[in-house]
């Protein structure tokens, strides 16, 4: 099937306000009446139902942290994107739109990426109304930093906890609404399934995560904003409850996944340390503005104390290959050349999987008071976990999963083709195409909660009649029938092999052969190995405790139960996509000096996927892509 | 190195709690607290009993999840860390290690290690924010707002929301929790207009969610992995006093 975006026509300048113009509204007294369902309060999701219940819809929303704050957006370090053009260094809101396109490596939908770039100086208004405390200059005015894949200045930042204070922003706002009476916050609380009635999306059921139960609620439209996969790969920047779960059984519902295989590979991560590790942690990107990335020219010195090693031995490779961006190299370029430098046996630490990152040059021009001002907590995490000074000795680095640009499927109104199943934030596909720059994230989490998702949610809500199916329909009970019976079934396996140990395998698979480097017998390998060790996920897994308590062993259960069906679909997507483009890198489809080589002629296209049982080869939908303010080119960064 | 664990077992609100005692094998110094906790928990699991409960999810510092007496110490003796940026090279082999749950009247037990912070989420519904509407805000340098202000609205504003605070308190109270919140709204000029209702709102729902009072311990300070100062407590106080003071339109 052809999938259509239902992307505005016309002039791109003008295409959201145009299409605003043309949406239809629902009175406020109308609102009132109906009632929408937001699973996930992350920026994307708390700012959707901030905005909604302001707007004076009956809005419940749901985490499964016991607190709307927690969200993993609390982790994003870096910064948020901006066409403020504040330091007039040349932005504007095109050439915001212009990088994404191009850093995608022209994969995404434009008028998508143009109303993201346009309501960017909007997020920025807002976040400062609501008292975030973004870093400011002498003068009072607020201040820029640049992040990878920009030559201009338009990241905003508040210390190395951007993410958090974003995230704080948006629960206040959701707190005044849960006062307020509009929202209704139900934390510890698990979607497990999507009810869908009569091919429309009319509630959820979770597991209450304190109790055990299984509860069902209905709302007149679902959103889900339920954030990112990576943690597929076992070892990830993500947090520990991270997972696909949400995402995942709505696609069993119906809804499609697009681009699964679009995954990032984040540059600059601590190094793994050892099999006993549980996670990865991020170095923000804003570091490589004052840090040099590095490794030795000759093999022989990787075991030498870095300062040992003169100047002349040093290979700064991305200022040798990419001379305009040098060390702010987008993330997919920049962890390639990384694996290729500890490929060729030049990584550094105890494991060769490392590059240094190096401030001695940018403490000498400004002082390490200034790099502790800037980076201070992000040194002081670095040493904790590896007991070692980055001041006094470059950082070791090494690239990771870190965010997913595909996700479920989803229209310019961010409607999946479910209707009334609206996704927002990570955990949809749309304006990131193949690979995501730095701090465009946030900056789409928050467009589609504040911006979004208000104006496009009342066109669906205008042609729905409110509370016309409520969890009186037999749907709601046979939903939690079917999640209480798969709950029995986990528990009473009783086998030998912990989740953890089943995750870990599959996560070393998925990294070794669905990681940064793609090849046809690599993704064929995995295609073998998933459903093997889903296989012996149901047979041999051992869940302890019972089903109506709090019991976190049966939730990473659940969670590692979908991971190893949905790593089975991005594999897939992986190894039908027969070209080389932003994240995805097929060793196949590359130039003669190692770089990414798309096939614009085949592949211009969202892959969406359609679940047809597990085991079973998904349905490919297309949604072709159409270039018609971007060119499309090579997108090169030399 | 290898250690002995005491740790409180409680299945769940009602039960009655107690210490039980493990042996943590070979733990790797390079090891976080929590993952040394998650072998514990392997072993148990593989001898089919139940595992550790405990709370956390970024694993980073940030998201405030982790919550762990450690040795009598809300996220252990480390200065400005959370248990799960808390790393084994601060122990030695065969150190003997309590480990409880946060304790206050505000934070029932749950399970475990598992408390129920709602609470928190309570103080800050009335009034932590400000009231500005979706859209129609002034451009973001429309105040200018002088860079010792900003970093001190900072300072506060770095709260993960943990409760360690509380937890180090002997009167259970939230004061450093709150105090933070109100002085980095306070100090701001988005959050002046507001500043004499949400001082006296939050101080309210405070009492009423069952903390204690501040009697000047500071214990708050020292536990707090973020070090937030106690300095934003006399703040709090100084607002306080200014909204009971009528105001210039004679409230
Ligand atoms: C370490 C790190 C640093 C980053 N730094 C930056 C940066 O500097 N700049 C930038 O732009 N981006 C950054 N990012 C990316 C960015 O932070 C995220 O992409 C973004 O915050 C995701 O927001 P979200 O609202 O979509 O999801 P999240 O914030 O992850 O929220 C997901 C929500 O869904 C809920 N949820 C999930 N599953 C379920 C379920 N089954 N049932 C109920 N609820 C569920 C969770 O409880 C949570 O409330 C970073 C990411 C990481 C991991
Ligand atoms: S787990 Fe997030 S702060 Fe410890």
């Amino acid at each position: 099937m052809i999938l259509d975006g239902k992307a505005p026509t016309g002039p791109i300048e003008t295409s959201w306000d145009r299409h605003r113009f043309d949406m239809k509204l629902v009175n406020p007294a109308n609102k009132r009446k109906y009632k929408i369902l937001v699973v996930g309060t992350g920026l994307a999701g708390g700012a959707a139902a901030a905005s909604l219940g302001e707007l004076g819809y009956n809005v419940e929303a749901f985490c499964y942290q016991d607190s709307p704050r927690r969200a993993h957006s609390i982790a994003a370090q870096g910064g948020i994107n901006a066409a403020k053009n504040y330091p007039s260094d040349g932005d504007s809101v095109y050439r915001l739109f212009y990088d994404t396109v191009k850093g995608g490596d022209f994969r995404a939908r434009e008028a998508d990426v143009w109303r993201l770039a346009q309501v960017s100086n909007n997020i920025i208004d807002q976040c400062v109304a609501q008292g975030v405390p973004f870093a400011r200059d002498y003068a009072g005015y607020l201040d820029n930093r640049s992040f990878g894949g920009a030559q201009v200045s338009r990241t905003f930042y508040a210390r190395g906890q951007t993410g958090q204070q974003l995230l704080l922003g948006a629960y206040s706002a959701l707190s005044r609404q849960i006062k307020n009476k509009t929202v209704k916050m139900f934390a510890r609380r698990e979607m497990l399934d999507l009810v869908v009635v009569d091919g429309v999306a009319k509630g959820i059921a979770c597991r209450n995560l304190i109790t055990g139960e299984i509860e069902s609620y209905w709302g007149d439209a679902v959103i889900l904003a339920t954030g990112g996969f990576v943690n597929v790969f076992y070892l990830s920047t993500n947090a520990m409850g991270c997972s696909a779960t949400a995402i995942w059984r709505a696609s069993k519902k119906g809804a499609y996944m697009a681009n699964p295989c679009y995954t990032q590979i984040h540059p600059t991560c601590i190094p793994q340390h050892g099999d006993k590790q549980s996670k990865l942690t991020l170095m923000s990107e804003s570091l490589r503005n004052d840090g040099r990335v590095w490794v030795p020219k000759k093999a022989e010195d990787c075991d030498k104390h870095p300062n040992d090693i003169p100047a002349e031995d040093r290979d700064y490779y991305l200022e040798r290959k990419y001379p305009s961006f040098g060390n702010l190299a987008p993330r997919d370029i920049a962890s390639r050349a990384a694996k290729e430098q500890c490929d060729d046996g030049r990584g550094v630490g105890d494991t060769k999987r490392g590059v240094y990152l190096d401030f001695k040059t940018s403490i000498e021009r400004v002082g390490q008071p200034m790099i502790a001002q800037r980076y201070g907590n992000l040194f002081e995490m670095y040493e904790k976990i590896t007991d070692e000074n980055g001041y006094e000795r470059p950082m070791r680095i090494y690239p990771a999963p870190h965010y997913s640009m595909g996700g479920l499927w989803v229209d310019y109104h961010c409607m999946s083709n479910i209707p009334g199943l609206f996704v927002l934030g990570e955990a949809n596909f749309s304006v990131h195409g193949a690979n995501r720059l730095g701090a465009s994230a946030l900056m789409q989490g928050l467009a589609d909660g504040y911006f979004v998702i208000p104006y496009t949610i009342a066109q669906y809500m205008a042609s729905v009649k409110p509370g016309e199916i409520t969890d009186e329909h037999p749907e709601f009970k046979k939903s939690v029938e079917d999640v209480k019976g798969e709950i029995n079934k986990l528990l009473s396996i009783k086998g030998k092999k912990t989740v953890g140990e089943l995750h870990r395998e599959l996560g070393s698979v998925m990294w070794e052969d669905v990681g940064m480097a793609r090849s046809e017998a690599s993704l064929k390998h995995a295609l073998q190995r998933i459903p093997e060790i889903r296989e012996e996920f149901w047979k041999n897994v051992n869940v302890t405790g019972e089903s109506g308590e709090l019991n976190q062993q049966l939730e990473n259960a659940w969670r590692l139960a979908d991971f190893l069906e949905f790593a089975e679909i991005m594999t897939t997507d992986a190894l039908h996509r027969e070209e080389s483009c932003g994240g995805h890198f097929r060793t196949e489809h590359q130039t003669d000096d190692g770089e990414a080589m798309r096939d614009d002629e085949n592949f211009c296209y969202v892959g969406a996927w359609e679940f047809k049982g597990a085991g079973v080869k998904p349905e490919l939908h297309k949604e072709p892509l159409k270039f018609e303010n971007v060119k499309l080119a090579v997108r090169s960064y030399k | 190195m290898n250690l002995t664990l005491h740790v409180w077992r409680q299945k769940g609100p009602q039960a009655k709690g107690k210490l039980e005692t493990y042996q943590a094998k070979n733990v790797s110094p390079d090891q976080s607290f929590l993952e040394m906790l998650d072998e514990v928990n392997d072993d148990l699991i593989k001898s089919g009993k139940d595992p550790i409960a405990f709370d956390h999810d970024c694993r980073e510092g940030i998201c405030g999840m982790c919550s762990q007496v450690i040795n009598g110490r809300p996220h252990g003796h480390e200065e400005r860390t959370t248990v799960c940026q808390l790393h084994m090279r601060q122990f030695n082999d065969g150190d003997e290690i309590f480990v409880e749950p946060w304790r206050a009247k505000a934070f029932p037990i749950q399970k475990d290690l598992i408390v129920d912070r709602s609470s928190l989420d309570a103080i800050m519904q009335s009034g932590g924010y400000t009231s500005c509407h979706t859209g129609g805000v002034p451009d973001g340098n429309t105040f200018p707002i002088p860079k010792p202000v900003a970093d001190y609205a900072m300072d506060a504003a770095e709260c993960i929301g943990c409760g360690a605070c509380i937890a180090a308190c002997p009167n259970s109270s939230a004061m450093l929790y709150t105090s933070a919140k109100v002085a980095q709204l306070a100090a701001l000029p988005q959050g002046k207009p507001e500043a004499r209702k949400r001082v006296k709102a939050m101080t309210e729902a405070l009492l009423a969610e069952g903390f204690g009072n501040c009697t000047n311990h500071y214990e708050c300070e020292a536990a707090c992995p973020k070090g937030i100062s106690v300095k934003f407590i006399a703040k709090l106080n100084r607002e306080y006093l200014k909204s009971m003071m009528p105001s210039s339109l004679g409230e």
